[in-house]
């Protein structure tokens, strides 16, 4: 992929500056000399007609759209569905890249449907915040996973109980559990501290371990200003 | 013009019957009929007590296609099963008859509630996974109108099973007939199993099967409850009273060798009620001993077993009441939130309850060391002497331990092979069983029920086929036997 990123690279100088040459960003790089009497050229008239101006901008606009739709997914974090809901057919290029992080908050997803996710063999981090149908027998189906997975949350969901959260104990290479806001745990104090020693190796998230403690009988307020007298 | 949707299965032929079937709507039962004027009449007739005003509302009632003996968790899931498969809304009425019905010695509420796919039959093993597929979408199979959804509180933290030496290649045989049903369960080496569960001693363990999936316990209770709520909602009666009688009526046929063969066919059943010499003739077409450990006691009043020994007259059914104890200890050291059930080389047991370091627990005890299933006492010495030694040696934890409470629980035990019998009685032509299973009952009960419907309803196992438990394995003595009873 030399040329695109050769592209890309060309294509910032001209595009801070002012708007320059409209040949081939693609392609190889013209001569200097060249360039800079085509660029001279083309600029008087660019200078001295709107609708040449205009002209040029829509056909740099072209450009820079066809080298974007080749190096869409490239430094990109997350491949987002758009403002449809449909992810973009390009997807369907990377079939044998592996899939690194699966964000499904808010999502239907149930226990049949977790059958796609767990052939994703390195998958390291998922997200099933707020997921409905995820319940225990879902987390349950979670060891596949265990080779790779290092972050996993499951804040929110309304199915999961601590019972779910017992057969966690098979992903040893989990570095971050986040169990905030489950509202199905019985007792979330004591079974944040429990999953803590199950899983000894990994950051377990959302419970202040303080919850559900009463508060001991208030002490004697101290008078810090002055040292008490022996 | 009016285009009538006939109802599946009616296209055919309006006039075709199924077994199972009543002709709806209008059916002229004249000789039923006739009969009941009879009655009514010789009863307004001076001389004889007036029946007709009697009040009979916790009778059960005169007539129904199906008697199913036995309320526990078998009987209800056959009478779920019935209903849930018969071809028209409506079409069988099942009674279900229970002797107690706050069940305080029925199996099914005093069960430690496991399920697991580690068995040797593939029979067992399918059994167990379509239990487990239902009891995730329970809340889609017993689903009542206006009524909260069922929480059965499944833990699914799997079994380990633990082999010594002279049984590991025979759980390594079983592992692979389990994984061949779709059984989810891996192997392990005493060192996997030190790393995975660091407070287990491996000392004497060859290997180790543990179930990943579909594997784990849950309320029995609730199952029970939620089977009883859809069960009668779906329109079948209950009973409580004791099955005294059976009156039946007898054929002699030739089989095709020339040998005279009895058949029976029981036609009533006299139902006792609670605490009264008073009874109700039941009429009825089919009856399903589903009486767990009191199973004999049914099958002898149908005259099963009456003959001379060794025949099929003679053959009784094998399933008798066995005493099992379960143990409640607290350890405040013992293992975490990830231990499954641990099932010990010397069928000891135990399993987490909670989140407060509280295990249950027990053990088989060797034949020699039955307890009198007379009553359900504990015996608290048991733990001391026979489990407690076992436990603390597989998990060295447990030498502190303090014993909160205990309670006991028969076992429908089948001396024959410990495992079910299902499907009708070759002799006594309407009696379909649905009992023996020995412990596991609990947890196949779904597909046994499904299994006994499709026999009643079609005449054959149609999902899972379960003809070797049938009861003719007792006068053949083909014995099935089944390696992994804890």
């Amino acid at each position: 992929m030399a040329a695109p990123w050769a592209s890309l690279r060309l294509v910032a100088p001209v595009w801070n500056g002012r708007i320059r040459g409209i040949h081939r960003l693609g392609g190889a790089v013209a001569p200097e000399g060249n360039q800079k009497k085509k660029r001279t050229i083309l600029q008087f008239l660019t200078n001295y007609f709107y609708d040449v101006e205009a002209l040029r901008d829509y056909l740099l606009q072209r450009e820079m759209y066809k080298v974007h739709e080749k190096n869409r997914f490239r430094d990109k974090e997350w491949i987002r569905p758009d403002k449809y809901g449909h992810f973009s057919q390009e997807f369907w290029n990377f079939c044998e890249v592996p899939v690194e992080a699966v964000d499904a908050s808010d999502c239907d997803i149930n226990y049949e449907g977790l059958d796609n996710l767990l052939r994703l063999k390195e998958l390291q981090s998922l997200s099933l915040q707020r997921c409905s149908h995820v319940d225990d027998w879902c987390l349950s189906r979670l060891y596949p996973l265990a080779d790779s997975l290092q972050e996993l949350s499951l804040a929110g969901c309304p199915r999961v109980s601590e019972r779910g959260l017992a057969c966690l104990h098979h992903l040893q290479n989990l570095r971050r559990l986040d169990i905030s806001d489950l509202p199905a745990v019985s007792n979330p104090g004591l079974t944040q501290i429990l999953v803590e020693e199950m899983l000894p190796n990994c950051e377990v998230v959302g419970v202040d371990w303080a919850e559900g403690l009463k508060s001991g009988p208030e002490e004697q307020p101290q008078d810090t200003a002055s040292p008490v007298p022996a | 013009m009016i285009r009538r949707v006939l109802p599946h299965g009616m296209g055919r032929g309006l006039l075709t019957r199924r077994p199972g079937t009543r002709r709806g709507g209008f059916s002229l039962d004249w000789d039923g009929k006739v009969s009941e004027i009879k009655k009514k009449i010789k009863s307004i007739l001076p001389g004889r007590s007036c029946d007709l005003l009697q009040d009979t509302s916790h009778l059960p009632p005169e007539h129904s296609d199906v008697v199913i003996v036995g309320g526990g968790v078998l009987g209800l899931s056959v009478a779920y099963w019935l209903k849930k498969l018969e071809s028209r809304r409506g079409a069988i009425r099942v009674l279900v008859v229970e002797r107690d019905h706050t069940y305080s010695q029925a199996s099914t509420g005093l069960s430690v509630g496991g399920i697991c796919q580690q068995f040797s039959l593939p029979e067992n093993i399918q059994l167990s996974l379509f239990s487990a597929s239902f009891l995730r979408n329970i809340n889609e199979y017993l689903a009542v109108v206006d009524a909260p959804p069922l929480d059965l509180r499944f833990n699914p933290s799997g079994y380990l099973l633990l082999a010594s030496e002279k049984d590991a290649a025979a759980m390594e045989s079983d592992v692979k007939v389990q994984r061949q049903e779709g059984a989810k369960v891996s192997l392990m080496s005493p060192d996997q199993l030190r790393n995975k569960f660091p407070w287990i001693n491996t000392e004497g363990v060859a290997l180790a099967s543990y179930g990943m999936e579909d594997e784990g316990w849950f309320d029995p209770w609730c199952l029970l409850q939620g089977l009883r709520r859809k069960v009668q909602s779906l329109g079948v009666l209950f009973c409580q009273g004791e099955v005294t009688r059976f009156v039946s009526s007898s054929q002699r046929m030739l089989t095709t060798d020339d040998k005279a063969v009895v058949l029976k066919r029981i036609h009533e059943v006299h139902v006792k009620m609670d605490r009264s010499l008073e009874y109700q003739p039941v009429e009825c077409a089919i009856v399903i001993n589903a009486a767990g450990a009191w199973s004999a006691q049914i099958a002898a009043l149908a005259g099963i077993g009456e003959g001379p020994p060794g025949t099929l007259q003679g053959t009784k059914l094998p399933v008798e009441p066995r005493k099992r104890y379960v143990y409640v200890w607290h350890c405040p050291q013992g293992p975490g939130l990830e231990t499954p059930l641990v099932a010990d080389t010397s069928g000891a047991y135990f399993r987490r309850e909670g989140l407060g370091s509280n295990y249950l627990g027990g053990r088989s005890p060797t034949e020699q060391e039955e307890p009198d299933p007379a009553n359900l006492e504990v015996d608290h010495d048991f733990f001391q002497d026979k489990v407690w030694p076992h436990l603390a040696l597989r998990v060295p934890a447990f030498e502190t331990l303090k014993v909160q409470s205990a309670w006991a629980g028969y076992y429908d035990y089948n001396t024959f092979d410990q495992n079910g019998v299902v499907g009708p009685h070759p002799l006594v032509v309407n009696m379909y069983f649905a009992t023996g299973f020995s412990g596991h009952g609990l947890q196949q009960a779904p597909g046994v029920g499904r299994a006994v419907a499709e026999m009643v309803l079609k005449g054959r196992f149609q999902t899972i086929d379960l003809s070797p438990f049938l009861f003719t394995r007792f006068y053949l003595g083909e014995k099935i036997q089944e390696n992994n009873i804890i």
